[in-house]
């Protein structure tokens, strides 16, 4: 399958991408970046209603980067909240060298990170530990994998079977993958917001995803596939 | 340049990513399509970033939206929620002073009678212990009142009966202020006034 370039100079993942439509999302970005500037500008001079409209196109991305690291709806809703209060009181720290959804995020994996310091998180340990980030992942099936078409996003329990998924690798894993691949930041972005370097988020990501292979691959029917009670090693796909 | 299976399975994120320089990417494009494996690799972690990457992935609980909406509504300054905090600071404040008066009312009234501050509920000075006054038989409409014989303000006249002043003080019974007007402490009541309201 042939690659395509996204407005971010970086490769879509895997998809090719017409010249046309990717014209149309860097203009469509491009405004919305100048709309965003101005919105911040008019909050910062006293302008406060219009801040729910600066954090409107984000909160389903604040909510599910707490998610990441605290897995407990509940927790991830009140930290969603939490960060969007810092993150009004913090209007004018905010610099436009980076994107506002970043600093925004940013925002949201210190306030989760602080939540789950401080014990307030219902956690559950994750069913894949964290493993030795420094050695190679192995993939475990190589059935041939016939392409799960998008449309069966639409049946609520694929998307609960993929969510529980990510739910079960280990935090590290779990972070990166839902900050680069679920809220499309860019690697660079996703290593800002985490605090960490750009190798380690290449590192993690791929075997973030590797495992995600192996956990919802269609051939695999040993034990991995059963601690995520797909029934009997068949994907509900 | 040639590459095995383990190189394949160490570069497939970098290789989605087109992070590769094309000398590598040509070398893991010939591998794959000659080992089904690492094509099955490939195209399943592919098919995994496509999944996770769609914008239905990213759900919220119901009603999330309105709740951050009305979170913020309720803490940012100068928005609604924020008016209604006020609002809700001056009624505490007003509960308070309001309790504080009642307080305040309440002490004044066991105080007894030397700080009586109706006219309607003066106490008596010099009035004869032995004079001969009428006061309601119940109380009645008229309080605790003692008039003199004749009054015209006595309101229950079915149910008066009589008694000496001094009897009747010491029931608790206080002049009329229109036929007993000359015994009133009004002197003495107010200096206890105008020594409180200084302070």
């Amino acid at each position: 399958m042939e690659e395509g370039t996204g407005v971010s100079g970086e490769v879509v993942h895997g998809f090719a991408v017409a010249r046309g439509e990717m014209l149309e999302k860097t203009t469509s970005l491009e405004d919305s970046v100048h709309d965003e500037a101005a919105l911040v500008r008019r909050v910062c001079a006293g302008e406060h209603d219009l801040f729910y409209e600066l954090i409107r196109p984000y909160e389903r991305r604040v909510y599910s980067a707490a998610f990441a690291i605290l897995r407990n709806p509940s927790d991830a809703e009140d930290v969603a909240q939490e960060a969007a209060l810092k993150a009004f009181k913090n209007i004018r720290q905010f610099r436009s060298e980076s994107r506002f959804s970043t600093w925004l995020i940013q925002i949201t994996v210190n306030e989760a990170r602080m939540w789950r310091r401080k014990g307030r998180a219902h956690m559950i340990e994750p069913i894949v530990n964290q493993q030795d980030e420094e050695g190679n992942y192995t993939p475990r099936d190589f059935a041939d994998w016939r392409e799960i078409p998008s449309e069966t996003l639409e049946r609520n329990e694929i998307r609960h079977k993929l969510a529980e998924a990510l739910a079960s690798l280990g935090q590290i894993y779990r972070e990166v993958f839902v900050l680069r691949d679920m809220q499309q930041l860019s690697i660079d972005e996703t290593a800002k917001a985490l605090g960490i370097s750009t190798a380690s988020v290449k590192t993690r990501l791929l075997r973030a995803r590797l495992m995600l292979r192996d956990l919802l691959s269609p051939g695999l029917g040993g034990s991995w596939s059963s601690r995520l009670q797909f029934e009997k090693g068949v994907k509900p796909w | 340049m040639v590459v095995n299976c383990d190189e394949v399975w160490r570069e497939v994120s970098n290789y989605l990513e087109g992070d590769l320089s094309p000398e590598l990417r040509q070398a893991i494009d010939q591998h794959v399509s000659g080992c089904k494996r690492c094509a099955a690799v490939l195209d399943g972690t592919r098919n995994v970033v496509k999944l996770y990457g769609d914008e239905r992935m990213l759900d919220v609980p119901l009603g999330f939206s309105h709740r951050m909406q009305r979170r913020l509504e309720e803490n940012l300054p100068g928005r609604a929620g924020s008016r209604r905090g006020f609002m809700g600071w001056m009624v505490a404040a007003a509960a308070a002073m309001i309790a504080v008066g009642s307080f305040e009312v309440a002490r004044s009234a066991s105080s007894g009678n030397s700080n009586l501050r109706s006219e309607h509920a003066q106490s008596a000075t010099g009035v004869p212990p032995d004079m001969v006054v009428l006061v309601s038989s119940d109380g009645g409409a008229d309080g605790r009142i003692f008039h003199r014989a004749g009054c015209t303000f006595i309101h229950d006249k079915d149910h008066v009966r009589t008694m000496v002043a001094r009897n009747a003080m010491r029931e608790g019974y206080t002049p009329c202020v229109r036929c007993l007007k000359q015994y009133l402490s009004t002197k003495r009541v107010l200096a206890v006034r105008d020594t409180k309201i200084p302070s």
